[in-house]
């Protein structure tokens, strides 16, 4: 009965179909307010590591290792658990989001450490000898420069952090995995096995590759146009 | 009173002593230029004068200001400029929006009086016709006379070189001589640390000869290029120039 290819099974699906909305529904919800969170906490930190304050350096440093070498599921556990023993109950999404936030952001400081680091110490100091604050260097250019080098990447934390928001499981979520999960251990709707996992891991799919797709294009057609102006100017000295 | 006044300047990069104790004045419009072998503190010297290096010890004196990681953009900004051994043009920007950039951000000028001041300068470095080009398409020598109008642009009093030839190709070498040499006929306070005699002979006011931090002679280019007291200046010098 809960064959793959068993009729009743994906009739099944078809009648539950809301229940994979509502959890995709929650999963971009999540996934939205994560990535505010992660991009905050990403540029902070990513600013920290690139600066020449040894203590920023080093709060920095202790929190990309912190959350890079512990299980996001411990983190998420943590969280949740701490929060609620504080009093605090802010709710899964809430805690989903902010776990998951804090999670990417350790990744994000690290993409935008690179990208800033991609940039030649000379033209930080070129900008400092004309006058440029550090608000002025980073604006005009220092981020012109490193986004070529920092957006392909940054996409690739985002769609695993889509991905990751499957971990709201073990907490109790209500994101598409943990659903696609009670739907086929459900009393009234159980069985259909292969094909909620099927559609489960489509609907990932359907969200994520367009992302990752979107990412290498977007790289590519910035080196292509970097090529055509270096070209154009080429042509018109000669 | 001095332009640019440097008073026990000391320099460590961990356990090496860069610069000892180096006292140093210069006069308004004057074109002090400092040579010595490599590693001896004539680019931390004029890195100095604009904190891209802070001193360890020691003051700095901008035009009469002290100079102090508080208020160094706003000094930097106001005084001086730098051209670099590398250039350090901005590669995403075209020539013009490179000479425009600091005028229109930091000296407020609206981008017609901007542009016209960039084209000034580009005139007078003879590469008017390359505005709207991207500076990774000219030659080492081509994008050190855009760094030199760049510093230009700013209109600062003082306008510091790095070895602005170092690491260009021998047969570029003199076109960019050539402008600063027209430079130095302006009131412009240079600070020019160089291997080329050639140009501290002919536009130097004073020269200054640095070894292991410190600073051995100074005197006019005559005096050292005739007569030179210390005998590690004659070694040096009777090696550079054949």
């Amino acid at each position: 009965m809960s064959g793959f290819f068993s009729p009743r099974a994906w009739n099944k699906i078809w009648i539950y179909r809301g229940t994979f909305l509502l959890g995709l529904g929650n999963t971009l919800k999540t996934a939205v307010f994560a990535l505010l969170i992660a991009l905050i906490l990403g540029i902070l930190f990513g600013l920290m590591a690139t600066s020449n304050k040894k203590i920023l350096k080093s709060i920095s440093r202790v929190y990309v290792e912190v959350i890079q070498n512990t299980p996001v599921l411990l983190q998420m556990c943590f969280l949740y658990y701490a929060l609620a023993f504080s009093g605090h109950s802010p709710g899964i999404i809430v805690t989903g989001c902010l776990a998951l936030g804090i999670y990417t952001g350790a990744y994000m400081a690290e993409v935008i450490r690179a990208g800033i680091e991609s940039v030649p110490k000379g033209q930080f100091e070129a900008a400092q000898s004309q006058g440029f604050g550090y608000a002025g260097q980073m604006f005009y250019i220092v981020i012109p420069q490193s986004i070529k080098v920092i957006l392909p990447p940054m996409t690739n934390v985002i769609v695993n952090m889509i991905k990751n928001t499957s971990c709201l499981y073990i907490v109790g979520g209500a994101d598409l995995l943990s659903l696609t999960y009670s739907f086929v251990t459900g009393e009234n709707t159980g069985g259909s096995y292969a094909p909620a996992y099927i559609v489960c891991g489509v609907i990932f799919f359907i969200i994520c590759f367009p992302l990752s797709s979107f990412a290498s294009m977007w790289e590519t057609s910035l080196k292509k146009r970097e090529q055509k102006v270096f070209q154009n100017s080429t042509a018109k000295e000669a | 009173m001095s332009m640019i006044r440097l008073e026990n300047v000391n320099k460590n990069f961990g356990d090496l002593h860069v610069l000892k104790d180096v006292n140093l004045e210069v006069e308004e419009g004057e074109k002090l230029v400092i040579i010595g072998p490599s590693g001896s503190g004539k680019s931390t010297t004029v890195r100095c004068m604009n904190f891209l290096e802070t001193p360890s010890s020691g003051h700095v004196y901008i035009d009469g200001v002290e100079l102090t990681s508080k208020n160094k953009t706003r000094v930097v900004r106001n005084s001086t400029s730098m051209v670099f051994q590398q250039f350090n043009l901005y590669p995403h920007m075209t020539v013009l929006r490179n000479l425009t950039l600091a005028p229109m951000k930091l000296h407020h000028k609206s981008k017609k009086e901007a542009e016209e001041l960039a084209y000034h300068y580009l005139e007078i470095v003879g590469l008017k016709d390359k505005a709207n080009v991207y500076p990774t398409t000219l030659s080492g020598g081509q994008q050190q006379r855009i760094a030199i109008a760049r510093a230009l642009c700013s209109q600062s009093k003082i306008i510091l070189f790095d070895e602005p030839t170092s690491a260009l190709d021998p047969e570029t070498i003199q076109e960019v001589l050539d402008v600063m040499i027209k430079l130095a006929k302006e009131n412009i306070t240079m600070v020019v640390v160089t291997h080329e005699m050639g140009f501290a002979r002919q536009v130097a006011d004073r020269v200054i000869f640095m070894e292991d931090g410190q600073i051995i002679e100074s005197g006019t280019p005559e005096h050292f290029f005739t007569n030179p007291e210390s005998e590690r200046v004659k070694q040096f010098l009777g090696k550079i120039i054949r």
